[in-house]
Order: C-alpha cells, then structure tokens, then sequence
C-alpha cells in the first residue's frame, strides 16, 4: 500500500510544481528554449532547483542506504556507455521539444487542462515511443524486457 | 499575491526535486516521465507504482491551478505541429532513454556521463530548433 501511496503523493508534487513553475506553458517553455533570441531564463531556476535537492539526496543519502523505505532495491540504470542510441533519441528529443515545447512530464501533467490539442499530442508521443520500441525489437529480438528505467 | 517568475520556477523546480528524491528514497525509482509513461501505457498492471504516479501528476497540474488560481496555459498550435512534435518527443525520449526528468533531474544528480550527454544534446538541438523555426522564418 506504502509503496502505491509513496508514487501518488510524489506525481501530485512533481505535477504540481511543474504547474508551478510555468512549465505546462508553451509559450514560457519556447521563450526559455530561445537562446538565440529573445531569451527568458525563468524555467533555468525550475532544473537549478530540481538538482538543488537531487544532487545531495542522490549523492549523500541514497549510498548510504542498503534498500528503498518500501521495496527490497534500489532500481538504478547503471549503464555508463555512451551509444548511437543515446545520442540520436536525445537529438530528436531536442527537436520535438523545440517544436511544440511540450516535453513528456508537462504534456501528461497538461492533461489537467481539459484541452483537446494536448490529447492530439500525447496520442502522437506514445505512438512514436512505441514505433521506437518496435524498432528496437525488430533489430534486437533477444531483448526479453524495454530498459524503461529512465 | 503574483510571485515573480524566477521564484515561482524556483518554488516549482524545488517541488519536483523534492519529489523525485522521495520516488528514489521510497521505493527505489528514478523519476523518469519517459519510462513511467511509457509504462502506464505498455504494462500498467505489471508497474502499477507508475500508473499510481501519472494519475498524481495531472492531479498535481489541477492542484496548482485550483489553490492559486492562476490561468490555466492554452495549446494553440496547427494539429500537424502538434502530431510532427508528439511524435519526435515519443520516439526521441523512448530510443534516448529518457527526458528532461530523467536525464535532467535524475540522471545529472548521479553525476552519470550518459545523463550529461544527453542532456546536453537535447537543451542544444531544442534551441537550435526554436532559432530555426522562429528567427529564420520557417513557422
């Protein structure tokens, strides 16, 4: 139950300071991604205050424990290689954002707004994330399980 | 009260900090959008932690707007935009395993090379694209 109630409390904060923060507005998102232009550096303070906490919990305090509160593990990536992959999803990653100014997190957290065009969007964001999957598989069938961990 | 935009980035910023240290510190998760989502999706009986989380997050957007009573952001873009953009985020996260939550928030705070990278790349080819679109005229 702890461990269904821990992701709940979580989504409702990270939705709620994403809301906050101005990140669920496209306008705002384009205007801080204009660093060539007419740069707003506001949304800069959103990742600076984000790190601000995850820096020392994830340096200092995650080492230092043997499990999680509510599970038997700490589920890390702990892969270190950099691949094609990497390079070519976060390029494009980078473009999709640049176009709308959506990215995954804001776009699911825009669902509160009750408007059509983001429900355009999501429905076009899994369909890319399953064609991705699909083609992964299609070049690498012995892969049981998708690394969602990130 | 009307916070200026840097604290109000910052107060946010800070939520969401806070809550991707208790997804690590409760039940061992990175708060990464692209795999949760991607999960709730896929295989939401097997993950429903992830299930659990997206439904929190649009609570958390409809929390902010409804306490502060501030107006809630428009989506006004043509729907070829809006499908051309959703799916290179769709395909782009899932193939570079992850987003500005993941890679940004998560990945940077354990210091990992391929988080930095990532990152990176994806902050640099977003404004290369934004310049593209609106300052060489072709929106």
């Amino acid at each position: 139950m702890k461990g269904l109630l821990a992701p709940l409390f979580c989504g409702t904060l990270f939705g709620f300071g994403l809301a906050m923060s101005g990140m669920t507005d496209v306008t705002k998102v384009i205007g801080f991604l204009d660093l060539f232009g007419n740069w707003d550096p506001s949304l800069a303070f959103v990742m600076g205050g984000g790190l601000l906490v995850t820096v020392p919990v994830f340096q200092l305090g995650i080492g230092r424990m043997k499990a999680p509160l509510f599970d038997s593990e700490f589920h890390l990536p702990g892969r270190s290689d950099l691949d094609g992959k990497l390079i070519c999803g976060a390029a494009l990653f980078g473009i999709g954002w640049g176009m709308v100014g959506l990215c995954p997190g804001p776009a699911i957290a825009s669902l509160a707004y009750l408007n059509v065009e983001v429900v355009y969007f999501l429905i076009a964001m899994f369909s890319g994330m399953f064609l991705a999957d699909f083609i992964e598989h299609m070049f690498k069938p012995d892969i049981v399980a998708t690394e969602t961990t990130d | 009260m009307e916070l200026h935009p840097f604290l109000a980035a910052l107060i946010g910023g800070l939520c969401i900090g806070i809550a991707a240290s208790l997804m690590m510190l409760t039940i061992g998760r990175v708060t990464g959008i692209t795999g949760i989502s991607f999960n709730t999706v896929s295989a939401p009986i097997q993950n429903t932690w992830s299930v659990m989380f997206v439904v929190g997050l649009v609570g958390g957007a409809a929390l902010y707007h409804f306490v502060s009573g501030s107006p809630v952001p428009g989506l006004d873009l043509p729907l070829p935009l809006l499908i051309a953009g959703g799916i290179t985020v769709g395909f782009g996260t899932k193939l570079g395993r992850g987003c500005t939550s993941g890679h940004g928030i998560c990945g940077l705070a354990f210091f990992s090379n391929r988080s930095i990278v990532a990152t990176s790349i994806f902050m640099l080819s977003a404004a290369i694209t934004v310049f593209v679109t609106h300052h060489l005229g072709l929106s």
